[in-house]
């Protein structure tokens, strides 16, 4: 029994990583990009349980920074696929504005926010 | 051949026809939503009516004569004394901010507009506003011609015009705005998918935080109707876009404002968006994995996953549940809970549940505010599910869960009105084009199914005989719909007109005459709607409550100005240092119009505060001075409607002052005031009753008016007549009685008589007997 579950684990391992490889460069700087993002939010969680948490302002900011930042690239990754039928209107160049655009309000909330 | 390129210009032509048509209804709706709030300033005058928007009012003045600054930190010792309020941190600045910036805006245009009159014509054009964001959101979920019905409708629908009159400078003039195009901008990007829109959404939703306490409805509506999307097997990568930048934006935008702060993580109010962003993420990866996978490893994934996942789900959820649960209120406000649970309040806390405000609507309330649209709702509902997509789900998640929230406080029946004239807009729009399409088909009968696919060139030839003005809202409903329609048909499935045909005849098997009669009576339906709405603005929403009219028999109008009456009185009389105390809701008029620092205000922030100013009205005289005294009061202000039967007056409030004073201190019971359980204040009240504060400040030479003292609102004569007050010295009473202010009276220099003995000895004795026997006062 766990050895058949380690074998379908092992399996199932090999085959994500075979059909991760097919995505194209670009979609894998997202990806990149977006484990950043949640990496140094971690990062900030852990540090704040052993800190404290206070300025509590300036940690919420910080994190939610990181997670915002994070989704927003998840939206951008979305809307650039090719394979996503919904989107083969939409001119890549026009979403990576929007992702600028919603990046600027983001931050210019976090520089108000960090205190 | 010629004539399908011939069809096409007419279409084209009639389309835009159809746009222009439609903006220029769309203005009529903007202007006739502003005039129809302009009855109070016609009857009466350009006044702030009521009394939260006094406040509201002192505020903005305060901003535009001392910038925001000064706005953003300011510590206000005129009110609450001797504690103060923080109103930078305690306020929901958005109202505020606008008036002052479009003051701001026409003083530097070089148009002088006073502050007063910005302030009093605010929520007019933003009702305005509100209308043409709710063309924009119904024409989302259905389309134009249901946008413009629903418009219409939400520009007079009598239970927005309730709190948006001209005047009415309260939070809900400008929220309900932001509301509606917060809901429209969520639906707009879960529509379209653009991350544009989604930016302007939680930026919308920042202004909504801004203005209203209500702000929680969206943030939890909205999650609500994402686990509903995901639950029925709806999930797009459009939803994903459309809530989870919201979430992120949106917290931090909240968190910005002062009066939310921390709350904006902390309070349960805002965990069912953080429950379901985690919830979206989990489905956004799973689909992401099926996809990528073979369906057979895809399976295998799916029950590793599932073994491992829920163990450590379910660890998480019991931590987070332990930590909510630990809190005794839950991690809610006790203004939500008041709304999840009705019975809350008149359990644990009285002073909610004593605004009228605050109370169950009846049956008839919700005829006479929003009308028509109560039974047109259901039909709107029925219209959403054919078919159904996101949109309308969302609209039918909002109409149920505002019905809800309306039968628990008549005060939300404001949030359940756009979301009934959205349905009936909807339901309207609906019956139209199926009537229009039934005559339509009738008049041509069976000859050929293209005319019915391409439906302009024909539409304009029918539905130019009808001559009502209604009609040419049905002429535009017919012309966008199909116009749209046919567009719709010229991208997709253009090989399968001949299904559509037959689907289409299936559907027009009306009679001509019956679709006619129907059309009359519709348009009959929203004429007596008008009419109602007229008169609901007119005579029953325009009243502005500081100054009050009656006719008297001989037809003429007799005016009471006794409010401002008492105090301008007020601001000349008295000390700018002057303390005046009286019932909490009269708190934001005396600072605004009078000038002088309150005890206790409409905020309502402190229960201790207001228990004590409670405790003074229901002791006796000497008692009453004694608490007055220590919170340096000079004046008392009582309002007293019994000369002129004036029925909201102070003695009429009274047990709600006996309640929350009891609530804090135990000395005052509320059985005291009452005799056999009734609350009386003739001859057959309690001695309690007949010697306390408020009594003696009510009727004090009350007898003198018409020899007996007869009192028009109680319609009984008074109980005690003749009485001298001893620790009080009557100062102003106002013309018709209604407004009667006391002046404290300093303690004697000597004593004559028995000299008491120091007080340390006797007190100490006394205080053990007296504790023994009854519960302590905490002033002797």
């Amino acid at each position: 029994m766990a050895r058949s579950t380690s074998k379908d684990a092992q399996a199932l391992f090999n085959s994500l990583r075979s059909a991760y490889a097919a995505t194209p460069t670009s979609l894998k700087i997202i990806d990149l990009y977006v484990g950043f993002a949640v990496f140094t939010a971690l990062i900030q969680v852990v540090y704040m349980a052993i800190v404290g948490s206070f300025p509590f302002n300036s940690f919420l900011s910080g994190v939610l920074s990181c997670v915002g930042t994070a989704v927003l690239a998840v939206c951008l990754r979305i809307q650039v696929n090719k394979e996503n039928k919904e989107f083969k209107d939409l001119p890549p160049e026009r979403a990576f504005a929007d992702f600028v655009l919603c990046n600027l309000v983001l931050h210019l909330v976090i520089m108000n926010f960090l205190g | 051949m010629a004539d399908p390129e011939n069809a096409k210009e007419a279409t084209t032509l009639r389309y835009a026809f159809g746009n222009v048509l439609s903006f220029f209804i769309l203005l009529l709706i903007g202007v006739l939503a502003f005039w129809i709030r302009l009855f109070s300033v016609i009857k009466y005058e350009s006044v702030i009516h009521e009394f939260d928007p006094y406040f509201n009012y002192r505020v903005t003045q305060f901003l535009t004569k001392n910038g925001i600054y000064d706005f953003w930190n300011w510590f206000d010792d005129r009110t609450w004394y001797p504690l103060g309020r923080v109103i930078g941190g305690t306020v929901y600045p958005g109202l505020t901010l606008t008036a002052g910036t479009i003051w701001w805006i026409l003083n530097s245009l070089n148009i002088p507009l006073s502050v007063e009159t910005v302030c009093v014509f605010t929520a007019p054009i933003f009702s305005a506003f509100a209308s043409w964001a709710t063309y924009l959101l119904t024409k989302e979920v259905k389309g134009a011609g249901a946008g413009l019905t629903a418009a219409a409708l939400l520009a007079m629908v009598p239970s927005y015009i309730s709190r948006s009159v001209a005047g009415s400078y309260d939070n809900e003039a400008v929220a309900i705005f932001a509301l509606i195009f917060t809901f429209y901008l969520y639906i707009k990007t879960l529509n379209t998918g653009s991350l544009f829109y989604a930016t302007l959404n939680a930026l919308a939703y920042f202004y909504m935080v801004c203005s209203w306490g209500g702000y929680t409805f969206i943030i939890n509506l909205i999650p609500m109707h994402v686990l509903l999307c995901i639950v029925t097997g709806r999930y797009s990568s459009r939803l994903y876009i459309a809530y989870a930048p919201l979430v992120v934006l949106g917290t931090l935008l909240a968190a910005l404002v002062p009066v939310v702060g921390f709350n904006a993580v902390m309070t349960s109010e805002h965990f069912a968006s953080f429950l379901v962003f985690i919830i979206i993420h989990v489905v956004a990866f799973v689909y992401y994995i099926k996809g990528i996978l073979s369906p057979k490893m895809f399976k295998v994934a799916v029950t590793l996953v599932v073994s491992v996942g829920l163990v450590v789900c379910c660890a998480v959820m019991a931590i987070l549940i332990a930590l909510v649960a630990s809190s005794p209120t839950k991690g809610w406000s006790g203004r939500s809970l008041s709304l999840l649970d009705p019975t809350y309040a008149s359990k644990y806390i009285p002073i909610i549940a004593s605004v009228s405000e605050h109370q169950p609507p009846t049956w008839p309330s919700y005829f006479m505010d929003i009308n028509v649209l109560a039974f047109l709702v259901p039909a709107g509902i029925i219209a959403c599910f054919l078919p159904l997509s996101d949109a309308s789900s969302f609209v039918v998640l909002y109409i149920v869960t505002s019905v809800y929230f309306s039968g628990v406080m008549v005060r939300l029946m404001l949030v359940l009105a756009p979301a009934a004239c959205v349905m009936s807009g909807i339901a309207l729009s609906e019956s139209f084009s199926v009537f229009t399409r039934s005559i339509k088909f009738q008049l041509h009968g069976l000859s050929g199914s293209s005319q019915v696919d391409s439906g302009d060139a024909s539409s304009s030839t029918v539905v130019a005989q009808n001559d009502a003005g209604k009609a040419e809202k049905t002429e535009d409903t017919a012309k966008e719909r199909p116009s749209k329609k046919s567009k719709k048909k010229e991208k997709g499935i253009v090989d399968k007109p001949s299904l559509k045909a037959k689907i289409e005849r299936r559907l027009l098997v009306l009679p001509f005459e019956a679709s006619i009669f129907a059309i009359l009576l519709l348009v009959l339906l929203g004429a007596f709607y008008v009419v109602h709405c007229v008169w609901a603005a007119a005579e029953a929403y325009s009243a502005p409550s500081i100054v009050l009219t009656s006719y008297s028999h001989d037809g003429g109008l007799h005016v009471f100005d006794d409010f401002r009456e008492a105090y301008a009185w007020l601001s000349h009389n008295t000390e700018v240092d002057d303390k005046v105390a009286s019932w909490w809701d009269y708190g934001y008029q005396t600072t605004a119009m009078a000038n002088r620092t309150v005890i206790v205000d409409n905020n309502t922030w402190n229960n201790t505060h207001i228990a004590t100013v409670g405790t003074a009205m229901s002791s006796p005289e000497k008692a009453a001075w004694e608490i007055f005294n220590s919170l340096d009061v000079k004046y008392v202000l009582v309002v007293f409607g019994g000369l002129v039967g004036y029925p909201s007056d102070d003695i009429n409030k009274f047990l709600w002052m006996v309640r929350i004073g009891g609530g804090v201190f135990p000395h005052i019971k509320e059985p005291d005031y009452l005799r056999d359980g009734q609350y009386r204040i003739d001859s057959q009240a309690t001695p309690t009753m007949l010697n306390c504060l408020m009594y003696k400040l009510s009727y004090y030479r009350f007898v003198e008016t018409d020899g007996r003292g007869f009192d028009r609102v109680r319609q009984t004569e008074i109980g005690k007549k003749n009485f001298k007050l001893t620790h009080f010295e009557e100062v102003f009473t106002t013309h018709h009685w209604m407004v009667r202010i006391y002046k404290l009276k300093p303690p004697r220099n000597r004593i004559r008589g028995k000299t008491k003995k120091p007080r340390s000895k006797t007190s100490s004795t006394t205080r053990t007997k007296r504790s023994a026997a009854t519960k302590r006062n905490p002033w002797h």
